[in-house]
């Protein structure tokens, strides 16, 4: 009964699976390193274009000059006008997106039916794949007259319009994320304030809503990542003309929607003009990041939680 | 007793409140976008025809069409594809099934997760910097592709991850025990047993590229092309030709956003027209990623 | 009536011979000396020392935590596949003599020589042919008619041919909880191994498909080497030839199965089979 094997009797064709399946990792992770590259690239293009721009303009000027006109006889390169038209148009969708998304959000987790919840979420997620150019249109040419008949003088572009289509926008993205997060929360503490003698809204803004605090905090965070990265809205409906004004009914460029100004037309490469909006991405690269590291922290201290 | 009563009554009246205002906040954020959508179509409605689909942009509103922006966004989406889709399954597969736990492990993953998070316009900076001057592709379909590709590089690779990752444990300890190498029991038993999923990544990646704007008017798209790409099928031997991914090109985003920004009312139809038939495209492509999912989901039951 | 169809004729006439002969005349198929087991920084088996004797069933009995799933699962390198993970002594698989765990030893090899079947059935989400010829794919058999007819003499010997032939090509997942096990015998059965390794395989199962198990079990023996972890020790009874008894990573005692249940050496097994911890 007992057959003999000789030593090792699949040797050879291990080894050739073997060398096969090193060849393969290795593959993998190259492709995995494409990650890496590409942010390795973006940090290198965006310096490597924007220091010849700074060897030109003093980096004081370009953070504390108020007038950003690249393009004029008389150039002045100062990013305040447009950081103030990304920030006002930031928070006008904030305005918007904040209380609608943590609304919708509160809603689907601790009220609304599995059979809602289940059909809602897939339909919120179809509303965040709209092209955001389809946006900007809605933005100019629905909400900016509908606008103007609430707001007579509001001029055809303006940011509060823009802001406000982009907080329609990032609502879902908001809802979406912390729900997650209060879909988290352990079901024994919803139990326990039940328990008391808690109503259904007693227990979603006293025990779920804070215990989800910090994944909901994620969400505004990187809500307001995406308002500040967000582009072809602004460059639709808020005017490409840099203005430094709080005032969300004038109308202002961004630090995206002069990044698009400037590629519609046709700058040679090298130009101060070409460089500059490699400055401003620069700028605009350092905000979002900075959003998205404190973002991506809070969700980590979330997931740790439970 | 009573006020204890009455205080619960209030309570319970809180409680419907704010029930109402959860739907009324739904319904109404619905409610916004579906009467947008449908104004959309109600102006685009006079051009949806056959005649914008095969014209070519024009000086004069009603006989622009779109047939170089629908080529050209078809042919982007082909190089994208043909690029994410392998880089981000492989990618995926690395980080699910091979990556140690170790530096270059964690720096591919924070790496990943940033790149979600970046400005798509900045992926324009990077493919203009990079693509179009530094390597030298020009204004072209290749450089729009692959920097489409890389913008939805995370959502593939993430969709993928989940997908790889609802594959039991057990599965792929049973095809280790038979003796199967790494790569067999990804080849063999978790690719195709998550097929699902990626293909739903993808989809859901290709959406999103279809209606990106910005990055591609940061290189250079054209708004004005009156000519196609040269043809991908050649009458001759070997009737492949690569030469479109040289060519200039414009797209569907950028060919609405041209209309758009101009102030003649007749280039507004046309930009509705061209929203809604790009809004239509995300849409259904969403739409049968989430039915792919919801029946792949069905049909495996672990 | 279920102790009547699992107590296999030959268990009984066993019961009744002396099985200390029987122990010596089995040649050892594999001996496992000083072997020690490391989870990162946490020693979950020590020093272990014991002989599989060849064509026999051996069953692993133990308190659930004890070791027995994690020193079965150092036969076939299981461990590997968990980053952090460390192997000391030795595993000797004979007549070769090769060492299981040695760092030299490829993984891939000792899997393909030792066959598992796991806890809950998992046979893979593909057809019921194909969950059988996998292992011969994966071996490099192309050969369609040889395929055919390795799968069909693993499904007979799984005792399973008759109740799938008519449908070969349905999913493995279409089958009975009890079915599935078996067609996962069969997988393991299909690539001849030298050694077969049972993970408690009849947790997850009624008391009718643990009896077919059973009996499918006892009828390897003589064909295969079989080593079982189980938590039930009537089960351990019914099935083996010899038992091991672990506790907290240590092999306690290893007898002849009839020696241990009714004679046990030590005090620490007598207290685990008469049921007063575990």
């Amino acid at each position: 009964m007992v057959t003999p094997k000789s030593p090792a009797p699949f040797a050879k064709s291990i080894r050739r699976r073997r060398a096969r399946d090193r060849v393969i990792e290795s593959l993998l992770l190259l492709a995995g390193l494409v990650a890496v590259f590409t942010t390795l690239a973006i940090v290198w293009i965006l310096v490597a274009e924007a220091l010849p721009f700074f060897s030109h303009v003093p980096l004081a000027d370009f953070l504390t000059d108020t007038m950003w006109t690249p393009l004029f006889a008389e150039p002045r390169y100062g990013i305040l006008p447009l950081v103030a038209g990304t920030l006002v148009t930031t928070f006008v969708a904030l305005a918007l997106a904040i209380p609608a998304g943590t609304i919708i959000a509160i809603y689907l987790s601790e009220f609304a039916s599995h059979r809602v919840r289940e059909s809602v979420k897939p339909a919120l997620e179809m509303l965040g794949a709209v092209p955001t150019v389809v946006y900007g249109y809605f933005a100019l040419v629905m909400v900016t007259p509908f606008l103007q008949k609430l707001l007579p003088g509001l001029p055809g572009f303006n940011m509060l319009s823009a802001g406000l289509v982009i907080g329609i926008m990032i609502v879902p993205y908001v809802a979406s994320v912390s729900e997650d997060a209060m879909r988290a929360v352990p079901n024994y503490m919803r139990e326990g304030s039940y328990a008391m003698g808690a109503t259904r809204l007693q227990t979603a803004t006293r025990v779920v809503v804070p215990g989800a605090l910090s994944g909901i905090a994620a969400a505004y965070i990187l809500g307001i990542s995406r308002a500040v990265g967000e582009t072809m809205v602004v460059a639709v409906a808020a005017g490409l003309q840099p203005n430094l004004t709080w005032n969300p009914t004038e109308s202002a460029a961004t630090i995206t929607s002069f990044i698009v100004q400037v590629s519609l037309g046709d700058l040679p490469h090298e130009s101060i003009g070409y460089q500059s909006i490699f400055a401003a991405g620069l700028v605009l690269l350092v905000i979002t990041l900075a959003f998205n590291i404190v973002g991506f922290a809070l969700t980590r201290r979330f997931r740790e939680a439970y | 007793m009573r006020a204890a009563q009455a205080g619960v009554e209030r309570r319970k009246l809180f409680d419907k409140l704010f029930v109402l205002l959860g739907l009324v906040v739904l319904v109404a954020a619905f409610a916004v976008l579906f009467a947008l959508f449908l104004d959309l179509l109600r102006q685009g409605a006079p051009r949806l025809d056959w005649d914008f689909l095969t014209s070519y942009a024009s000086r004069k509103p009603e006989q622009a069409g779109i047939l170089a922006a629908w080529v050209g966004t078809s042919l982007i989406m082909v190089v994208t594809a043909c690029v994410a889709m392998p880089v981000g399954v492989a990618a995926a597969i690395y980080l699910e099934e091979y990556a140690p736990k170790n530096w270059v492990t964690a720096i591919i993953e924070i790496n990943v997760t940033n790149l979600a998070g970046v400005p798509s316009i900045i992926y324009g900076l990077l493919a203009l910097g990079l693509f179009v001057y530094k390597l030298g592709l020009g204004q072209s379909i290749l450089a729009a592709g692959l920097t489409l590709a890389l913008l939805i590089l995370p959502i593939v690779i993430v969709a993928t991850r989940e997908a790889v990752r609802a594959v039991p444990r057990p599965i792929r300890e049973a095809a280790y025990a038979l003796g199967a190498t790494r790569w067999e029991v990804t080849a063999h038993h978790v690719l195709p047993y998550s097929m699902g999923g990626v293909l739903t990544g993808m989809i859901i990646g290709l959406s999103r590229a279809i209606g990106e704007t910005a990055p591609i008017i940061t290189i250079g798209a054209l708004s004005f092309i009156a000519f196609l790409p040269t043809p991908p099928l050649t009458g001759e031997f070997p009737f492949l030709s690569f030469a479109w991914l040289k060519d200039a090109f414009t797209a569907m985003p950028i060919q609405m956003f041209n209309w758009v920004s101009r102030p003649d009312p007749g280039f507004r139809v046309n930009a509705a027209a061209a929203g809604a038939i790009l809004l239509g495209m995300t849409l259904l492509m969403n739409g049968i990623a989430i039915w792919l999912r919801y029946r792949f989901r069905k049909k495996i039951n672990w | 009536m279920q102790m009547q169809i699992s107590m296999p004729v030959e268990a009984q006439s066993l019961s009744d011979a002396p099985r200390g002969a029987i122990a010596e005349t089995a040649p050892a198929k594999a001996c496992a000396s000083k072997l020690g087991f490391w989870y990162g920084n946490m020693q979950a088996l020590k020093g272990l020392d014991m002989e599989i004797r060849d064509k026999r069933v051996t069953a692993l009995i133990g308190p659930s935590g004890c070791g027995k799933s994690t020193f079965l699962r150092c036969f076939n390198r299981m461990h590997d596949l968990t980053p952090g993970t460390r192997y000391e002594g030795s595993i000797h698989l004979y007549p070769d003599d090769i060492d299981l765990v040695s760092r030299d030893v490829d993984p891939i090899e000792v899997r393909m020589r030792i066959g598992m079947v796991f806890q809950k059935p998992n046979p893979f989400p593909k057809s019921i042919f194909e969950n059988v010829a996998y292992g011969l794919r994966v071996r490099g058999m192309r050969a369609r008619a040889l395929i055919e007819e390795e799968v069909e003499k693993a499904l007979r010997d799984a005792a399973l041919w008759d109740e799938v032939k008519d449908r070969l090509q349905s999913s493995g997942l279409s089958l009975s909880g009890g079915q599935q096990q078996r067609l996962c015998i069969a997988r393991a059965l299909a690539t001849n191994p030298e050694l077969l390794l049972f993970d408690e395989p009849t947790s997850a199962l009624d008391p009718i498909a643990t009896a077919r198990i059973e009996e499918l079990i006892t009828a390897l023996r003589e064909r295969v080497t079989v080593l079982i972890v189980t938590h039930n020790m009537q089960q351990a009874a019914r099935v083996s030839d010899y038992t091991a008894f672990m506790y907290l990573g240590e092999l306690v005692e290893f007898d002849a199965t009839s020696k241990l249940f009714t004679n046990p050496g030590r005090k620490a097994t007598e207290d685990y089979i008469t049921g007063r911890y575990g």
